[in-house]
């Protein structure tokens, strides 16, 4: 297995498992930190490497756009934006999924303006979390690129039919190079079957896409892509094992555990921060703490679930979120996690750190920080949700 | 019977109806129609139903032209193209205002499709709002004629200029109340590779205010008053025009609409009515068309 490796930029490993995705389609704009992607996806196709249409578009919006045209007419396709790219292609992405397309896309998470900054935090892609996109959160490089397989195979189910992002920490595993398996062609083809949807865009067969829906018939659109989700709940834990099957890899389905049997305090987080969670909890096991650690891939569909029964025996749970909804000073994690619980007969304090916005650095000594915090529950002292980053000379 | 099926929603005497109608006739089975948010989209598909007897897809408001740019990319990747024409029909709104972007892309890019733009001068699925496709002194909602307001106080958007500045092959003129002279438009940009456009004059009985019986009447007179001009071009360069027979004076297009009502019940009106009549010299000038 060593062997297969080479040492790539985290962007080129994107681009490559597009390439062996075998899109007919790519469209993008070219925006910081996303560029190398589409920049390497240009390149393939400049050399003949990729037998698709490469489209230059004027903006984001022309990009999402183009691409539900192209999906609509039976087309396997591809974009990759950031941060104000996203935010300029909100209104299409709810189109894209209320059209039900498959597109997939890679989100090089990045913060968002003002102030203007290039740097990664999680803010894009969390507020569009309600736009009916599948959204994947990728821990390294590799997952990074071996999500987007899987993402075509769980987007084109049948039972599906929801546009996939697959979102990846801007900089932190765009620009790094590390050590990866390209996917390998052979092993794609026979992973990911041809996209050939039963409703396209076809002169012999001419449908309507995108009727307006009265008062009388709207509900069941948003019914039937909730549905949908709930598919997409089991599929990804199953597309996550075949591919494991098929590829050797396995960064689990819609949650992650790490050291979590039996841990009294739990870390939930999403993204590159995963791997010093992971670090800070083998020097603390060294110590005799009782950490663990649950790793959220599937953000949407949100596995409600599985994160209850994750959390069974937990004492106390630390959320992390790289973004924030500003007026009710949490992260999303934190207020997904503690809203899934409240009904239900687990009853673990919750307690949300804000950090890493606009790319500031979270170190080991940031994550042990919180962890002595959320020791203070046990004494009584209980933080609802806070910043865990704060310059107290700016703030 | 017409491609685009009866039973659909469009006010009795609607443009919109008129010009899908003509743009079926046009092409034929083999097209694929794009439509971008506005009348045409509303009125002929209120799910489940629909009017449309060729594929047909609405996506948003603004992007028409890139999603039919989509469609266009993927049938070519697949190896589907073959004679399908790819077609995008949009209003002035749609066109000219929150569209405008989208369709500079989609030109520049030299897809090979074919964008009409069906004008009939304001918003008029919200409601006749002014848009920029809203011609000097119409009265409109957001526009209104007013004790210190003659309506719209600036003028119509020369769109099938911008289009030539992208260097389209082939850009015309039309009118519903000309409808052999638009068929054989929508045939000819359709036929002719890479993006091209037909602009169509379309009177809304609903928005401009005449009953819904005169339609063509009334575009009949926007183009015998030369305020609308027939004319194609090729390359840029204007290639044909449709002379004007004796010419009639612009007040006989301007009263048989209430949306230019105040310009003759107000004082200074005239002179309005005078602006306009220059307009339409203008182009009589311009364009050759006496």
């Amino acid at each position: 297995m060593r062997n297969r490796m080479v040492v790539v930029e985290g962007s080129y490993a994107v681009a490559h498992a597009v390439k062996v995705c075998k899109p007919n389609v790519i469209s993008a704009y070219p925006i910081t930190p996303q560029t190398h992607i589409v920049e390497d996806l240009a390149q393939f196709a400049a050399d003949g490497e990729m037998n698709c249409e490469y489209m230059n578009v004027e903006s984001e919006f022309s990009a999402i756009s183009a691409l539900i045209g192209a999906s609509a007419a039976g087309a396997r396709t591809y974009s990759s934006t950031t941060s104000q790219g996203l935010a300029l292609m909100h209104e299409a992405l709810f189109n894209a999924s209320g059209m039900r397309l498959p597109i997939v896309m890679t989100v090089v998470n990045r913060a968002l303006s003002a102030p203007i900054n290039i740097w990664n935090d999680q803010q894009d892609s969390i507020s569009q979390r309600d736009t009916g996109w599948i959204q994947l959160y990728a821990e390294d490089v590799q997952e990074s690129a071996d999500m987007t397989p899987q993402l075509y195979k769980i987007a084109e189910d049948e039972d599906i039919l929801l546009p996939a992002m697959a979102c990846m920490d801007g900089f932190i595993l765009s620009h790094v190079y590390e050590p990866v398996i390209l996917l390998e062609q052979s092993l794609t083809d026979e992973f990911l079957p041809d996209y050939s949807p039963e409703f396209v865009l076809d002169p012999k067969n001419p449908m309507s896409f995108g009727a307006f829906a009265d008062p009388s018939t709207y509900t069941e659109f948003r019914y039937k892509q909730e549905k949908a989700m709930g598919v997409a709940l089991k599929r990804i834990e199953e597309v996550a094992l075949e591919f494991s099957e098929k590829y050797g890899r396995y960064y689990g389905g819609l949650l992650d555990g790490y050291m979590l049997d039996d841990a009294e305090i739990v870390i939930m987080a999403m993204g590159s921060v995963i791997g010093t969670i992971k670090d800070t909890i083998d020097m603390l096991q060294k110590e005799g703490e009782s950490v663990g650690l649950l790793k959220v891939r599937s953000f949407r569909p949100f596995p409600a679930d599985e994160i209850r029964k994750a959390l069974k025996n937990a004492k106390v749970v630390i959320t992390l979120d790289k973004n924030i909804s500003i007026g009710k000073n949490e992260g999303a994690l934190c207020t997904e996690v503690k809203a899934c619980m409240y009904n239900r007969d687990v009853r673990v304090p919750v307690i949300g750190f804000m950090l890493g916005h606009g790319g500031r650095d979270i170190p080991v000594s940031t994550i042990v920080k919180m962890i002595n915090k959320a020791k203070l529950v046990e004494k009584g002292i209980f933080i609802e949700s806070e910043f865990a980053d704060l310059r107290e000379d700016l703030a | 019977m017409s491609l685009l099926k009866p039973g659909h929603r469009g006010c009795a005497g609607c443009c919109d109806a008129l010009a899908g109608k003509f743009v079926l006739d046009a092409l034929g089975e083999d097209c694929i129609v794009v439509s971008p948010t506005g009348c045409l989209e509303v009125f002929t598909t209120p799910y489940p139903e629909s009017a449309w007897g060729v594929p047909w897809i609405h996506s948003l408001f603004e992007n028409a032209a890139a999603v039919a740019s989509g469609v266009e990319a993927a049938l070519k990747a697949m190896g589907k193209m073959n004679n399908t024409k790819i077609i995008a029909i949009g209003g002035d709104g749609a066109t000219m205002d929150i569209g405008l972007q989208a369709i500079s892309g989609a030109f520049e890019r030299g897809h090979d499709f074919t964008y009409i733009c069906v004008d009939n001068e304001a918003y008029m699925n919200t409601g006749i709002q002014r848009s920029s496709g809203t011609p000097m002194y119409a009265s409109t909602t957001t526009s209104p004629a007013g004790k210190v307001s003659f309506g719209n106080p600036l003028n119509k958007k020369n769109m099938p200029a911008i289009i030539a500045a992208h260097g389209s092959p082939y850009i015309a003129t039309a009118s519903v109340a000309y409808a052999p002279d638009m068929i054989r438009k929508v045939k000819k940009a359709a036929q002719i590779k890479g993006p091209t456009y037909v602009h169509v004059h379309a009177p809304c009985c609903t928005g401009w205010k005449f009953e819904g019986s005169k339609t063509i009447e009334v575009g009949r007179l926007a183009v015998e008053t030369a305020l609308w001009p027939l004319y194609e071009m090729e390359n840029s360069e204007v290639t044909g025009v449709r002379k004007i027979k004796n010419r009639k004076p612009v007040e006989e297009y301007l009263k048989a609409q209430g949306r230019f009502k105040h310009l003759f019940t107000m004082e200074g009106g005239a002179e309005g009515i005078k602006k306009i009549q220059a307009t339409a010299d203008w182009n009589v000038k311009h364009f050759g068309l006496e």
